[in-house]
């Protein structure tokens, strides 16, 4: 049995000016506010837990259970903030539903923070995409002239101040704590946790930190109700979400379908991979993830079954490669991803994604070794569960799957002093005769 | 602090409104270093003392926010920010190729600008675009699916002075220092402006429609 | 005198039991494992954890096994190592370090292979090396040989963040002790982190180290401030915290090896904090300073003027021999011949003439001897040269000041300590600039902040001041008292509660009245007073007596009972009657010729505002104790050379009362001022019983405090006259900054070096109506001092200037002291 597709938070996005208030309303939009503000917020936070909706943002962990970790209220703000920071690589969902659909986050938003005792909610968005920011301010200003925020919102006695607030380009904001240093206006290095953020988090306060998806998914679960998200997903992985189909693909694109689904469907419905080629590996969920082969094709895509098979479901980046891509190639370009963005705080991916960088580039260049291949495992079991935050362990994903599933490959480049791929193979557009390219970043 | 009287009118009046929006000074900093670099092009020191006035920190603290991210620039930048991404997904695809020809063919590599003030190039970092790989950007507008023909033309338009449309977001790309200041937080008035969602957007929703499948939305 | 130990703390404290290498320990709630290992004597390697400052867990270095019971019981592993600095113990904890740990011994040997992987091969030439915890830490903890066959990420080196303090960035290891100490605890942010990942550093603001395009001028006031230098006055402390050879000082590098030191434990000489501190010699030359942990006094912090400034005590023109004056020249003598010199000139200079009038002698003691030191001077004073005139007060005095530190503080034991300024919940700060007169008791009030009001009375809200979140009433000097007794009723309120601190500084002694509003005020409040002067020798002089009014342990010398009973201690018939005159008396008496000798302890002729030159001139004959050819001992006509701190052995009281004993760090033939005076009382036939701090601390215990009957009386109410000033004019404020020209800094061109730049402040509104937009001429009729202006939101009409900056040495140019009426003029 084939599934379906389940277009939700995609379903207005080819609309006329579908960023538009006008539209959103007329498809339906802020009817679930005014019925959640006639709900008890106590109400609100139960549906959301009883709907087993799960933080889109890659981590997985249930979202209403987040908000019910809130302790009581002490008379003193407590905040929402929205991470829209998306930069894990093969991401991208949140930046189309930003642009196309904003008001979908801006009721989300609303929802939640009279759900959770917010009366001030941040949107932190990536600095690197302008578009989006004019449309999430348009947005807001609209909300406010409609009377969505702002003062004694229709009428509830319930106020809020919605601030969207621009970050400048790092991917460690998107760790929910460096996210919250960033917006104090500090540099964007992870804290220690405990105090956890819905203890102690923006300003020392009480603070929930979603993702743009989740959030943007609480108006369809209030409005169509909870039986309806359950209905969709598996047991312990419920509901829809988008899953990003990118690279080797015929049709890549935003693919919104039920916690559950898997590769080999989503690929039948993005025309496969691309004529001639055939799937050689992919990430589940971005670059963090441990990689998958062909083997994976049936694994269910939720969150139970992808870590069963040794990866995680992560933000679902389904990035595709087929056979022309060099994996080694591949992985050296990651982890210089990862040198460029660690936050320099700890010693493991400071100065380990620094020295396995150097070790992978060297293979790549043909200038490596069979022991330099054993020390980039050994330099990874430095950074696993050793570094202050989950961005050392990321680093160490690629390179660990890769080294495990096609070591020969690494071992081609050291036995024949190069790389044994032509780059223009995996390119989408043709070209001849590659010339060598430096280190990325400093 | 060698601001001119008007300028420095201007931006404490900026500086006010950023603030405002926000319960504790502080958070205002990473928008105030987007508005100082509305004004110089870049962050100058001028611009970090600035800061430092506003949100009442030392010069070192202000710096020591504005040298951890990537989008403040430290030497005045060309008019036009020019990213390509060289992530993995992109390079794989192409964007590899496009920033060695693009580099060659405007004579500038990562982080320099030309002489002219035109054009500053940068590898990017994953710009969230996947779906349109190879991706570039010009002033943070979305230029999906490059080839190195389509790069150079771009640059080269940008440099002959022509207007140049995204193939996602607004009619056409802006300067360095105004979209500086969307990012600020203020309003340019083209939210708006539209080029579509492009293919990959619509791409599950299209196959959905084509399947009937509408259940989902209820 | 004797000093009462803190009181113990008796409230009840939860506890933890946990077990650590499978050895049992119970510590206190909260406490980090990293802390509860210690306890067990269990040293687990770490950098960024200190236990002064909040958990990091950034280094990764104090990785460790942790298992704690879960809901149901059972212990519950985590599944990954933990950092131990920042993890507090519960009930049931299992901790297993690298001694019992496979995977913890494994995960600290990966972290210190990474650091060492980027860190430069500078033993050889690093300050450090000997005393290094990385190179500690890598023998003990580390792989043998390193796997990293790449290249190094390298800097230019080193950086100097001021002229004192030096960077080598490729030897940081990133643990932000520094960073964290500045802001923490100092208040100081002029470091922070910057750049990203592997080229992340330590910096100030500096547009060539980090790229930044555009030179931008900077004006006088904001160098000290702009962040541009890290111009701290704890910027030491970080060098001495730093785990690595990254931090060093200017004063020390490439000096010494740690194994060529002596250390030697002694109390800094600098404030009257009486921190303790630990001197390093080597081959009897003092290589460094560093601050001694002492958890009641300074912690573990001291100032930058405690840990740079000691070449002055043994500069080229240190004196080692007696000189004794011939022919108009001074020349080495012998003891003996000194000795006798100096007391045949004293005798001639005092003897009565051919109608019998004869001139006294009068001693002018200075704030930096020992207790002991002091003692000797009054006895000195009173026992052979039959006089009341001494004064160990080199600053502007008063009676009213003398009344109340007889009254008040003399022999009161322990008074307010750090501690209970530490918990006091306000503190109101008069005639008391906490950083640049405080040192280390800015820090301890700074630890309290956000949990404490600290009100300061004040000119103008200080940098200082403001680092504390202090509120400020604004006081033109010389006018506190009347901003004491019409304090805002919210500030009178917060003095009110119960713990709260009302601290003088040495400054009040220059505004008329304001000991009087301020013992009014502590008696109305229930607040408690302290008294904090600038000098380590004050207090000891308080109790040894040696002022003009007081005797030793507050009596006072003009109580008949008090001088009979101090007479009969010391085994002589009476002490002389004759009101004794301060500081300021004796000299302008000298100058006008009416005194016959002056015996002079370690004094600066620029620190009084008297015509020191005259006075020396005028009198018959001037016998100075010095460790230096200062300009008195030039002017003497004997000159007895005296032992600098770390040649002796003595006491300081600091302000809380407490005794702070030191013993000799480095063994010369050099003599206490007490032993010296003890063998020139002999040259009278006395014994004084003066030449050995046992000796004279025996005489103070038998002593002991003086009764009610035998103190002075509290201070009198004097008039504050209204400081009229016309165009033209204003009232001087003035103030030593802590890094100044003082002379127990000179020699030390490193620590001069972040001194702040002397600036005049004034009011907008003062600035415009003298046309002063640069800079400004303060001059009296003695002379002129020209400074950069800044303007300052202060009170209209008043100027303030450094006391003893380059360009402004106001006792010595000006010949005024706080409170005057100085001519002010804008000059371009």
């Amino acid at each position: 049995m084939t599934t379906t597709l389940t277009p939700v938070l995609t379903a207005t996005w080819g609309a006329d000016q579908s960023w538009s208030l006008d539209t959103y309303t007329k498809a339906g939009g802020y009817a679930p506010l005014k019925k959640a503000l006639g709900m008890a917020p106590g109400d609100l936070i139960q549906a959301v837990k009883d709907s087993g909706l799960r933080g889109r943002g890659g981590a997985g962990f249930p979202t209403g259970m987040k908000w019910g970790f809130l302790p009581p209220d002490d008379g003193k703000p407590r905040y929402l903030v929205v991470n829209a920071d998306e930069s894990e690589p093969g991401t991208c969902k949140d930046i189309p539903t930003m642009l196309q659909a904003p008001h979908a986050l801006v009721e989300g938003v609303a929802i939640t923070s009279f759900a959770i005792g917010c009366n001030h909610a941040f949107i932190y968005i990536r600095g690197e995409v302008a578009h989006v920011h004019r449309r999430m301010q348009q947005a807001v200003r609209e909300a406010y002239e409609a009377g969505h925020l702002g003062k004694n919102i229709h009428g509830s006695g319930f106020d809020l101040d919605v601030t969207v607030h621009s970050g400048a380009g790092a991917y460690i904001c998107g760790e929910e704590t460096a996210l919250l240093d960033s917006l104090e206006g500090r540099r964007g290095q992870p804290r220690l946790k405990p105090p956890f953020p819905a203890v102690a988090g923006l300003y020392a306060r009480p603070t929930v930190v979603n993702n743009v998806e989740s959030v943007a998914s609480v108006p369809s679960i209030i409005g169509n109700g909870v039986e309806w998200f359950t209905a969709m997903g598996t047991e312990r992985s419920k509901g829809m979400g988008i899953f990003s189909l990118s690279g080797h693909v015929k049709r890549p694109g935003q693919y919104e379908a039920p916690l559950g689904i898997t590769l080999r469907e989503l690929l039948e419905l993005a025309g496969g991979i691309r004529e001639g080629h055939e799937l050689k590996f992919w990430t589940p969920g971005g670059s963090s993830t441990p990689m998958f082969t062909a083997e994976q094709l049936d694994t269910p895509l939720d969150y139970e079954a992808v870590g069963a098979a040794g990866s995680m479901l992560g933000t679902r980046a389904l990035q595709i490669f087929d056979e022309t891509t060099c994996v080694v190639r591949a992985v050296t370009r990651w982890t210089e991803f990862y040198k460029h963005e660690s936050c320099g705080k700890c010693t493991p991916c400071r100065e380990g994604t620094f020295w396995l960088t150097q070790i992978l580039k060297r293979i790549e260049g043909g200038r490596g070794t069979e022991a330099d291949i054993q020390q980039l495992l050994d330099t990874c079991d430095s950074i696993l569960g050793r570094s202050f935050c989950a961005l050392g362990d990321g680093a160490t994903s690629s390179i660990n799957s890769s080294i495990k599933l096609f070591r020969e490959e690494y071992e081609a480049h050291v036995t024949q002093g190069g790389c044994p791929f032509d780059h223009a193979a995996s390119a989408l557009f043709e070209y001849s005769d590659t010339p060598a390219t430096e280190e990325a970043h400093a | 602090m060698t601001y001119d009287e008007t300028t420095l009118a201007q931006l404490t009046e900026d500086a006010a409104a950023i603030i405002a929006r926000y319960p504790v000074k502080r958070s205002a900093l990473l928008p105030m270093l987007h508005l100082v670099q509305s004004v110089d092009g870049y962050v100058s020191p001028d611009g970090i003392q600035f800061c430092a006035d506003q949100v009442e920190l030392t010069a070192a603290e202000v710096s020591a926010v504005a040298t951890f991210y990537t989008q403040y620039k430290r030497r005045p930048n060309g008019e036009y920010q020019v990213g390509v991404c060289t992530n993995t997904l992109c390079a794989v695809m192409g964007g590899d190729r496009i920033w060695d020809e693009l580099s060659e063919h405007v004579g500038v590599g990562h982080d320099e600008t030309t002489e002219d003030g035109k054009i500053t190039l940068e590898r990017l970092e994953c710009n969230a675009a996947c779906d349109n790989a190879p991706v570039m950007m010009v002033n943070w507008e979305f230029f999906d699916n490059q080839t190195p023909e389509s790069a150079k033309q771009v640059v080269d338009d940008l440099i002959a002075g022509k207007d140049v449309a995204p193939t996602r977001g607004p009619a056409k790309v802006c300067s360095f220092k105004q979209v500086s200041r969307v990012l600020a937080g203020f309003d340019d008035g083209r939210a708006n402006e539209d080029q579509g969602a492009g293919e990959a957007a619509l791409a599950g929703l299209e196959a959905a429609k084509g399947q009937g499948w509408t259940e989902g939305a209820k | 005198m004797t000093a009462t130990a803190d009181k113990p703390a008796t409230e009840a404290v939860e506890t933890v039991t946990l077990t650590i290498d499978g050895t049992e320990v119970t510590v206190p709630k909260g406490t980090l494992i990293i802390r509860a290992a210690e306890q067990i004597g269990i040293e687990i390697p770490r950098f960024c954890d200190h236990p002064a400052l909040k958990p990091a867990g950034a280094c990764r270095q104090c990785l460790v096994d942790v298992a704690s019971p879960g809901p149901d019981g059972n212990l519950r592993a985590f599944p990954k190592p933990q950092p131990s600095c920042a993890m507090t113990v519960t009930p049931g904890m299992v901790v297993n370090t690298q001694h019992t740990s496979e995977e913890a011994d494994r995960a600290q040997k990966s972290v210190m292979e990474l650091l060492l992987i980027n860190h430069p091969l500078d033993c050889p030439v690093c300050d450090k090396g000997g005393e290094c915890p990385l190179q500690n830490q890598a023998m003990s903890h580390g792989r043998p040989e390193t796997r990293f066959v790449d290249v190094k990420r390298v800097f230019e080196k080193p950086l100097p963040l001021s002229s004192e303090i030096l960077l080598d960035r490729e030897r940081c290891v990133l643990c932000q002790r520094c960073t964290r100490f500045s802001k923490e605890i100092a208040g100081d942010a002029f470091i922070d982190l910057q750049n990203r990942g592997a080229q992340q550093q330590i910096g100030t603001f500096d547009e060539d180290v980090l790229d930044f395009d555009g030179y931008r001028p900077v004006g006088a006031a904001t160098v000290d401030e702009a962040g541009k230098a890290f111009s701290s006055y704890y910027s030491g402390n970080t060098v001495q915290i730093c785990p690595v050879g990254a931090l060093t000082s200017a004063a020390y590098r490439f000096r010494s090896r740690p194994f060529d030191l002596v250390s030697s434990p002694a109390i800094s000489e600098h404030d009257s904090s009486g921190s303790a501190i630990r001197i390093d010699h080597r081959r009897g030359q003092v290589l460094r300073r560093l601050a001694d942990n002492d958890p009641v006094v300074n912690e573990d912090w001291i100032s930058d003027k405690d840990r740079f400034a000691f070449a002055w005590q043994n500069l080229s023109d240190r004196i080692t021999r007696p000189l004794v004056r011939k022919d108009g020249e001074l020349v080495e003598a012998s003891w003996p011949e000194a000795l006798a010199a100096a007391a045949a000139g004293i005798k001639a200079a005092t003897a009565a003439d051919a109608e019998g009038a004869a001139r006294g002698a009068a001693v002018l003691v200075g704030g930096r001897v020992t207790l002991e030191d002091a003692y000797a001077y009054q006895k000195l004073a009173r026992v052979v040269l039959g006089t009341n005139d001494v004064d160990a007060r080199a600053r502007a005095v008063s009676d009213e000041e003398q009344a109340f530190l007889g009254s008040q503080v003399a022999g009161t034991g322990l008074g307010v300590t750090f501690g209970e300024l530490e918990k006091a919940p306000t503190v109101l700060l008069v005639g008391f600039e906490a950083e640049d007169e405080g040192g280390v008791v800015f820090l301890r009030l700074r630890k309290s902040l956000g949990r404490q009001q600290v009100v300061a009375v004040a000119p103008y809200l200080s940098r200082g001041a403001q680092k504390l979140g202090a509120s400020l009433v604004e006081a033109v000097p010389g006018r506190e008292a009347s901003a004491l007794a019409d304090l805002p009723e919210g500030v009178r309120d917060a003095i009110s509660q119960p713990g709260a601190v009302i601290v003088l500084g040495e400054r009040v002694a220059e505004a008329a009245g304001a000991f009087v509003a301020a013992l009014d005020l502590a008696s109305s409040t229930g607040a408690r007073l302290a008294w904090i002067p600038r000098r380590a020798g004050e207090r000891g002089a308080v109790e040894a007596g040696a002022l003009p009014g007081l005797l030793p342990g507050g009596r006072a010398a003009t109580a008949k009972g008090a001088r009979e009973a101090v007479a009969k201690a010391w085994g002589v018939d009476a002490l002389p009657t004759a009101k004794g005159r301060d500081t300021n008396a004796i000299i302008e008496e000298a100058a006008e010729g009416g005194i016959g000798a002056l015996i002079v302890g370690g004094v600066s002729a620029s620190d009084l505002t008297g015509d020191v030159a005259t006075a020396l001139e005028r009198t018959g004959f001037v016998v100075s104790l010095e460790v230096r050819r200062s300009e008195i001992a030039e002017a003497a006509d004997v000159v007895l050379p005296v032992a600098p701190p770390s040649e002796k052995s003595g006491t300081f009281v600091n302000w809380e009362g407490r005794l702070r004993s030191f013993a000799t760090a480095i063994r010369t033939d050099a003599m206490s001022d007490h032993r010296v005076l003890d063998l020139l009382a002999r040259e009278w036939g006395v014994e004084l019983g003066t030449a050995t701090v046992e000796a004279v601390n025996a005489e103070l215990a038998a002593l002991g405090a003086a009764a009610d009957a035998e103190r002075p009386a509290g201070p009198k109410a004097r008039a504050a006259g209204k400081a009229r000033t016309k165009k033209g004019t204003a009232v001087l404020a003035t103030w030593h900054q802590l890094v100044d020209e003082g002379a127990l800094q000179e020699g030390e061109p490193y620590l001069a070096g972040t001194g702040r730049v002397a600036v005049a402040r004034m009011s907008q509104a003062t600035a415009d109506a003298i046309g002063a937009t640069a800079s400004v001429a303060v001059s009296t009729d003695a002379g002129s001092i020209e400074l950069p202006v800044v303007v300052t939101d202060m009170a209209d009409g008043v100027v303030w200037v450094p006391a003893k900056s380059p360009g402004s040495w106001v006792a010595r140019d000006l010949r005024a002291t706080a409170g005057a009426v100085v001519s002010v003029k804008g000059a371009a």
